[in-house]
């Protein structure tokens, strides 16, 4: 790959690293990352990777942009209201990047279409907010053999870990997912709009860690914090034996599509 | 007395405390919704009632977080 005097100009940043260098940026440039989620951590993953010159960006997100979204979601503008919000990201990526491809995918990740979507890229970030579809990234990574970055922000505190085959995947955490409403998402009980972008920044370096080959991923760790003490922690995990999916036994051997909590899929509608 | 560590804090228990009183004692309020790992090994929820814990072990709460697209 041969960078023009312009690329190499807008990338010098990178390329002054010692680690990255040259090399580094051309695996950046040749890098394939689906987003999944245009929202809350989506919206720094989507922008640090497209200016990082990640060559090829997946973002799949059915929703449309919501006044609500903007104190965080800092891809989508006040103009964007209305917008589906990856034809918004898309705009705001191609005015940053011209060099970066960006495919769209206007629909949920569902247990059908997710094979097919992950299968070209390199690496996975998760920037949804609910746990069906966390767990179906996780299943749909793993059973692929796919390196995803899963990550989640409640009020003030944010998680997450990196999976690479044969490491700890987020079942082998979370054996399945909580019953709906058992657990309330950021629409319910309100999020610190900062934290999408410290957990987000997180992620993107995770996956440009993992395309340059560069450090240490977040693999067998999970990674917490608070944002009212700014305690961050680093917990030492294992992939599980009796992890249902990457376990020994597997007893999960297809997708699923759990079931939507009810009031997050009336406050889709309403979005 | 056993000194054990709590999500990275310490804390003194009574000895022979088993994690399920634990998680009383931390007032874990959904305690279904937590995963425990106790020295870097993840315990099943069956095993709770079971399980003392001694001196120097450690204990992790996993809390699930959900959001993010939101």
């Amino acid at each position: 790959m041969d960078f023009t005097e312009d690329q190499i100009n807008r990338y010098s940043r990178h390329i002054l690293l010692q680690d990255v260098g040259v090399e580094g940026q051309e695996k950046i440039s040749r890098g394939k990352v689906l987003v999944v989620g245009a929202g809350g951590l989506g919206a720094p993953v989507a922008f640090y990777l497209a200016a990082a010159g990640v060559g090829n960006i997946g973002i799949i997100d059915g929703d449309v942009v919501d006044l609500s979204n903007l104190q965080r979601q800092i891809i989508h503008f006040t103009p964007d209201v209305g917008k589906p919000k990856v034809i918004s990201a898309k705009e705001k990526i191609n005015r940053l990047n011209p060099d970066v491809q960006v495919t769209t995918y206007q629909t949920l990740l569902t247990a059908e279409n997710a094979p097919e979507v992950i299968r070209s890229y390199d690496f996975v970030v998760d920037g949804t907010d609910n746990f069906p579809v966390k767990f179906l990234i996780n299943d749909a990574c793993v059973m692929q053999g796919k390196p995803f970055s899963h990550g989640g922000i409640l009020r003030f505190d944010g998680q997450t870990l990196t999976y690479a085959p044969g490491a700890a995947c987020y079942r082998c955490l979370f054996h399945a997912p909580p019953p709906p409403n058992a657990v309330p998402t950021c629409s319910q009980a309100g999020v610190l709009g900062a934290i999408a972008g410290m957990l987000g920044t997180i992620q993107a370096a995770e996956a440009l860690k993992y395309l340059t080959g560069v450090g240490e991923l977040l693999t067998n760790k999970l990674l917490s914090f608070n944002a009212k003490t700014m305690d961050f922690r680093t917990i030492k995990t294992k992939r599980s034996d009796k992890c249902p999916v990457c376990g020994a036994h597997p007893t999960i051997t297809q997708l699923i599509d759990y079931e939507q909590a009810a009031c997050d899929i009336a406050d889709r509608k309403k979005h | 007395m056993a000194k054990i560590t709590v999500n990275g804090k310490p804390q003194e228990l009574e000895s022979a405390t088993t994690l399920a009183r634990l998680i009383a004692l931390n007032n874990i309020v959904q305690p279904d919704m937590v995963s425990v790992q106790l020295n870097e090994e993840f315990v099943q929820r069956e095993r709770y009632e079971d399980t003392a814990l001694k001196d120097g072990d450690e204990v992790d709460f996993l809390y699930f977080m959900g959001g993010g697209r939101c």
